[in-house]
């Protein structure tokens, strides 16, 4: 330590990206979280569309995703792991501050054109991959900078060795890196034009636009996020990391075997039998190397459980690590094919996103956030614990409206398709199963308007921590100096 | 190069000596519950393999101990649940519509295909009770363009409404504004007359021209009393049922840009016995003749 305090003059983080991603972060919330609360309301009161095609739901359900997905949910990505990799590798971002501004503001350009586009009508109609081939192109080289700043980084680190987190980030970019230009591989009408074929086409287009949305869940929603976990939660609970061991193998097991299951997003279509079997064994193969990373989170616990009652944000983390737990467990038995059968095609799909993706993603970015406001903005704690506690019960007793009215929709609706009456003809026509879930659809609703109001809690209690007045030890942000204690 | 190995007071475990940002690791070996379960799921998988089509062979992949078939297991359940009316379907391709009439079991057959038939082919233009909206024909009463008997319903539904089929039923209301048939004021006028055959006239217009220009320019088609001519699908106007609407707006405007709507010839889509029981099931909501 003593070397490290030795090379005057002290160099500060950069906490200024750090921050700038943190508010961007929550306005995406904000923005994705109600774009999604109206689009779950034309669901159930389709009058909602108002009969002309800018706030038609073809349109907005894409910008609901990529507004949580990769608005709010890659911008709290790239900012944590700014923040992690500088902190683990104790040293300061590669590139400066021009290649991070770059980064944020390209990324940001990409986030704003992309949603104009869906507006506007411009869809590459790929789930998850909706942007057009100019707008795919800017996020390629905007995701390289973020690359080479971010690898820059560990390569000049004065740790001997890489933190698990930063494991878990750098396979999040890699991975994606490959599955966006795989996946975007097209030609276009013409350079001027806003519009592109696939280079894949019939079967082996869906199956390769199967790899990449299956791996988006599995590097940008899991890796990236599992390395959110891995700092933020020991940081929190001021805990060692439960298993150095656990971590390498399900570290390792975790990517080598995601890759593979995406076949099970094709069960039951013109995809051959014999990679459904494989996307299907492989998904199997993946349940424990995802509990690992829940094993990790929530015994790295042990003898700090306490500080559940006094830390909103490491309740959500925890919290977070339990949904987390439960959706990589449904995943695996959604992807059998028998079970794909009733599944399929159902709410329950998206009931299965939505504990995932409200209940993993969304609550642990929300703890990560919960403790990097006070620290980056040198403010001793959180405006109010009362709120955040309010945000965390809100939340919580929304995604559980959420994900049991899916179920319970999902199931319902596999089951009346499926239905046949003596004579052999199908029991229910298409639109009794949408009268059926018609009540289920509001409940789905309701939970999102309380997910959206514990975000507009949040946003409220973080910028009213930030107004509240500095503390001078808190947040100095300078290399080879301790950081704070945090947490209480 | 671990530098300090500690021990963990809480957990009695060393750590591994890495420390990054105040965070260590413990050297605690792998649950070995999550090991059995992880070694299962692998054991699982490679019997999937075994039993299931999973590995490929350049053109093809092998089949698998169980020779499961994605596609033979579904044709299979269709197979079976055909089975359930494939007799019953076949006597209703085959005979009369009076024949099945007379036939308790072939009219159940019937009606259960026709109302499924219907339900997931037609309902989403003419409504889950055959109501109709506007712009497409209700099915539920007894004003019928081109006609409501079995035989009438059964053609319609096989070649369409000015569809693609040869077969198709066909006709064109002329383009009285659009065209300058007729001028605007006269198209008002006709209008102002159209309505007094359903009783929406307004009580003191002068509707003496327009029963005039109706004589000269619809009654050719529509009929002088305005009920209507099925062979050339003209709808009775004087008549509660109103395909676009009995509003004096809706009127102008249907006389000004006639709409004429296209139903599709089902004929390449369903079976000529499913036909006829989606006829029945029509037949049977209310309007049949």
């Amino acid at each position: 330590m003593a070397e490290t305090m030795a090379l005057a003059p002290p160099v500060r983080y950069n906490d200024d990206v750090v921050k700038k991603f943190v508010i961007a972060s929550m306005f995406w919330a904000i923005v994705g979280f109600l774009v999604g609360v109206f689009i779950a309301a034309q669901l159930a009161w389709p009058a909602l569309n108002f009969w002309q095609p800018y706030l038609n739901f073809g349109r907005l359900r894409p910008v609901h995703t990529s507004a949580v997905i990769f608005a709010f949910g890659g911008s709290a990505l790239i900012g944590t792991s700014f923040h992690v990799v500088q902190r683990t590798c104790h040293a300061r971002l590669f590139g400066g501050k021009a290649l991070a501004n770059f980064i944020f503001w390209g990324y940001q350009f990409f986030i704003v054109m992309a949603a104009l586009s869906y507006v506007l009508g411009f869809s590459k109609s790929r789930e998850y991959s909706e942007p057009e081939w100019h707008l795919i192109l800017w996020l390629v080289i905007v995701w390289v900078a973020y690359l080479v700043a971010f690898t820059g980084t560990l390569l000049r680190r004065e740790e001997p060795h890489i933190y698990v987190a930063n494991w878990f980030y750098l396979s999040f970019i890699l991975t994606v890196a490959m599955l966006v230009i795989v996946n975007n591989l097209a030609v276009p009408v013409s350079i001027y034009a806003a519009k592109s074929y696939s280079l894949f086409s019939g079967a082996q287009d869906a199956l390769v636009q199967w790899w990449y949305g299956h791996n988006a869940v599995g590097f940008f929603l899991t890796a990236g996020f599992l390395g959110m976990m891995y700092y933020f939660i020991p940081k929190a609970a001021n805990r060692p990391i439960y298993s150095y061991r656990l971590s390498i193998v399900h570290f390792w097991s975790l990517i080598f075997i995601y890759i593979w299951a995406g076949p099970h997003h094709l069960h039951w279509t013109a995809l051959p039998d014999w990679t459904q079997t494989v996307g299907m064994a492989f998904s199997i193969m993946l349940w424990m190397p995802s509990w690992g990373g829940m094993i990790n989170g929530l015994m790295t616990l042990s003898g700090a459980w306490d500080k559940l009652r006094t830390d909103p944000g490491l309740r959500f983390s925890v919290t977070s690590v339990g949904f987390y737990g439960m959706s990589t467990f449904e995943g695996p038995v959604m992807s059998v094919r028998t079970v794909n059968a009733l599944s399929h095609y159902t709410d329950w799909g998206i009931g299965h996103v939505h504990s995932g993706s409200l209940g993993w993603v969304a609550m642990i970015t929300f703890g990560a956030i919960y403790y990097l406001v006070p620290n980056l903005w040198g403010r001793k704690g959180l405006y109010s614990m009362r709120l955040a506690a309010w945000h965390y019960w809100i939340s919580t007793l929304g995604i559980v409206l959420y994900i049991s009215a899916m179920w319970v929709a999902g199931i319902m609706e596999g089951l009346m398709w499926r239905a046949y009456d003596a004579q052999g003809f199908l029991q229910y026509a298409f639109i009794d199963s949408i009268n059926a879930v018609h009540p289920l659809l509001i409940i789905r609703w309701l939970g999102g308007v309380f997910f959206l109001t514990g975000a507009v809690i949040m946003m409220y209690n973080l910028i009213m921590t930030v107004r509240s007045p500095k503390t001078a030890t808190s947040g100095s942000g300078l290399i080879g100096l301790p950081l704070p204690a945090t947490g209480d | 190069m671990p530098t300090k190995i500690e021990k963990d007071v809480i957990s009695g475990r060393d750590t591994t000596g890495h420390e990054w940002d105040g965070i260590r690791e413990l050297n605690t070996p792998l649950p070995k519950w999550w090991v059995y379960v992880y070694l299962a799921t692998i054991v699982w998988a490679l019997g999937m393999f075994v039993l299931y089509p999973a590995i490929p062979l350049g053109t093809r992949a092998t089949t698998g101990l169980l020779g499961f078939s994605s596609r033979a297991q579904a044709m299979a359940g269709f197979q079976e649940m055909n089975a359930l009316h494939a007799t019953q379907m076949q006597e209703i391709g085959r005979v009369s519509f009076a024949d099945i009439e007379k036939n308790h079991d072939l009219m159940e057959v019937a009606l259960t295909a026709g109302r499924i038939t219907f339900a997931n082919n037609c309902q989403p233009c003419h409504g889950p009770n055959g109501e109709g909206r506007i712009g497409y024909p209700a099915l539920d009463t007894d004003v019928w363009r081109w006609g409501g008997s079995l035989d009438a319903i059964q053609q319609t539904i096989t070649h369409g409404i000015r569809s693609a089929d040869p077969d198709a039923r066909n006709s064109q209301m002329p383009n009285f504004g659009g065209d300058k048939l007729l001028t605007p004021a006269q198209i008002e006028d006709v209008a102002d007359y159209v309505m007094t055959l359903y009783g929406k006239a307004k009580p003191g217009v002068d509707t003496s021209a327009g029963e005039k220009l109706f004589g000269d320019n619809c009654a050719p088609c529509h009929g002088a009393k305005a009920e209507g001519n099925r062979d050339v699908g003209a709808p009775p106007l004087a008549s509660r049922v109103h395909l676009y609407g009995d509003s004096r707006a809706a009127v102008v405007a249907q006389i000004t840009h006639p709409r004429m709507g296209v139903m599709p010839n089902w004929n390449h889509r369903l079976s000529p016995a499913t036909i006829k029981a989606v006829a029945l099931y029509v037949h049977s909501l209310g309007g049949g003749e």
